[in-house]
């Protein structure tokens, strides 16, 4: 494959990002979408103190769950952790910080993140302490709504179908989720890709994420865990 | 839940018969998704998750799974004729800008005025809102089903919760093992009794005053 813009990299080159303290975007929804090789090649590295953003915390051995339930990480921002009972242990043990936000609200800080803006006005949850508390309130036209920041991290990790040498992406059924929107709000996006293909050869119409925010492409080893419902 | 196989069948049969032909439906976990299984054929629904599927089948046969097509409650789902896909920012946006007619949710407690405590157990540590309060709160219509009463007989139909709430003034209908429950401005009125249940006991189990409708009806 011609590497025309230096974008296609092994998964060991990609560690080279990696490090202690760092905060990591992640794709994926229960899982289905978050990438394995990278995680994989982030658990072998065995950095830690981390911030990790995403959806949810997986499951135990499944997705960014693998990393939560070793202890790598120090905080979570998520939507919930209930499929992960690990990640609830050590939120209870005082081990691992947790911020939530409704799950919609948490992929458009995601968005905001990714397209430079610095936060949006939302009214949900604005009766609940856990959404609304601590949040600047801002009036339009006689209705209220909170303040929701953008988030962005050091390195954003995404899982797609296809890429070409660009990082021109196309995402697979479910498994596109918080992909597309993880890809943008990453200050560095590495993508794991199913299939690597020539330059030209995916129809522009079509691309989910313009290879603009791509960074770097590493070539998936699939996933080697298995699912709740095998 | 403890509930009989029976009884989660005519609660999700009676919800059923709220969905009518073109809506965009958002089914939680539990009895709701049971639901499906009793639309008549005729009835063309698009079945939505927040993971970004608009228009989700059955599950697949056995052998037929596709990993990365699944919904939000992470297991193998098809689709059907007319679905689509987006990401999870989008499917949420179809929720706040009122594209999901209805969503079909199970609850901890409910109260008079439609107030939704569905997202924290008592005595757990609280695993997180996910999804449910963006549902709750901008789904055109909300229908909550669950058992009348909890494990200890204490009603889950109160004057108000005792649990967090997950959104207040949310709830548009209420279907238990025992009854069916309207609320709107006058508050909560009861519209149907499942055979072989009374006024009177549904009165004993429910925690709070409510309006009979004249028009009661009563479910085989």
């Amino acid at each position: 494959m011609e590497n025309t813009f230096n974008k296609l990299i092994s998964v060991e080159k990609a560690m080279d990002y990696f490090y202690d303290g760092m905060s990591i975007l992640f794709g994926g929804f229960g899982g289905i979408g978050s990438p394995p090789t990278i995680i994989d090649g982030i658990l072998e590295k065995e950095i830690s103190n981390l911030t990790l953003i995403g959806n949810d915390t997986g499951f135990p051995h499944i997705g960014i769950g693998k990393i939560v339930s070793r202890g790598r990480a120090k905080k979570v921002i998520a939507s919930h952790i209930g499929s992960n009972p690990v990640a609830g242990q050590l939120m209870n043990e005082g081990k691992l910080q947790v911020e939530f936000s409704p799950q919609g609200i948490l992929a458009e800080r995601i968005r905001a993140g990714g397209v430079g803006l610095a936060g949006f006005l939302s009214d949900i949850g604005m009766d609940n302490e856990m959404v609304s508390g601590g949040k600047m309130r801002v009036n339009i036209d006689g209705k209220e709504y909170l303040l929701e920041t953008a988030l962005t991290a050091d390195v954003s990790i995404v899982y797609a179908r296809k890429s070409d040498p660009y990082g021109n992406l196309i995402f697979d059924k479910s498994a596109r989720n918080t992909n597309p929107l993880v890809a943008m709000a990453g200050d560095l996006t590495i993508v794991e890709a199913e299939e690597i293909v020539p330059l030209g050869s995916l129809n522009p119409e079509e691309i989910m994420t313009p290879g603009v925010f791509v960074d770097y492409i590493v070539p998936s080893k699939g996933v080697n865990w298995k699912w709740a419902w095998e | 839940m403890g509930m009989g196989v029976d009884i989660r069948s005519r609660i999700a049969k009676r919800a059923a018969e709220e969905i009518k032909n073109g809506m965009v439906v958002n089914l939680g976990i539990g009895i709701p998704s049971l639901v499906p299984n009793y639309l008549p054929k005729d009835v063309h629904v698009m079945f939505h998750a927040e993971n970004g599927i608009t228009g989700m089948g059955p599950s697949p046969l056995s052998g037929k799974e596709d990993e990365n097509l699944c919904n939000a409650g992470g297991f193998p789902v098809t689709v059907v004729r007319g679905a689509s896909y987006c990401d999870s920012a989008i499917a949420f946006g179809m929720i706040r800008r009122g594209r999901v007619d209805m969503t079909i949710l199970g609850s901890l407690e409910v109260s008079e005025t439609g107030d939704l405590a569905n997202w924290i157990v008592p005595g757990k540590k609280v695993p997180g809102m996910g999804g449910a309060m963006e549902l709750a709160q901008k789904a055109k219509k909300v229908i909550v089903v669950m058992n009348h009463t909890d494990k200890r007989g204490n009603p889950k139909i109160v004057k108000s919760c005792s649990l967090p709430l997950t959104s207040a003034g949310c709830v548009d209908m209420i279907i238990t093992d025992m009854a069916v429950f309207q609320i709107g401005e006058n508050g909560l009125i009861l519209t149907e009794l499942l055979d072989p249940f009374t006024v009177t006991e549904i009165r004993e189990n429910t925690g709070c005053d409510f309006l009979v409708s004249e028009r009661l009806r009563v479910i085989e």
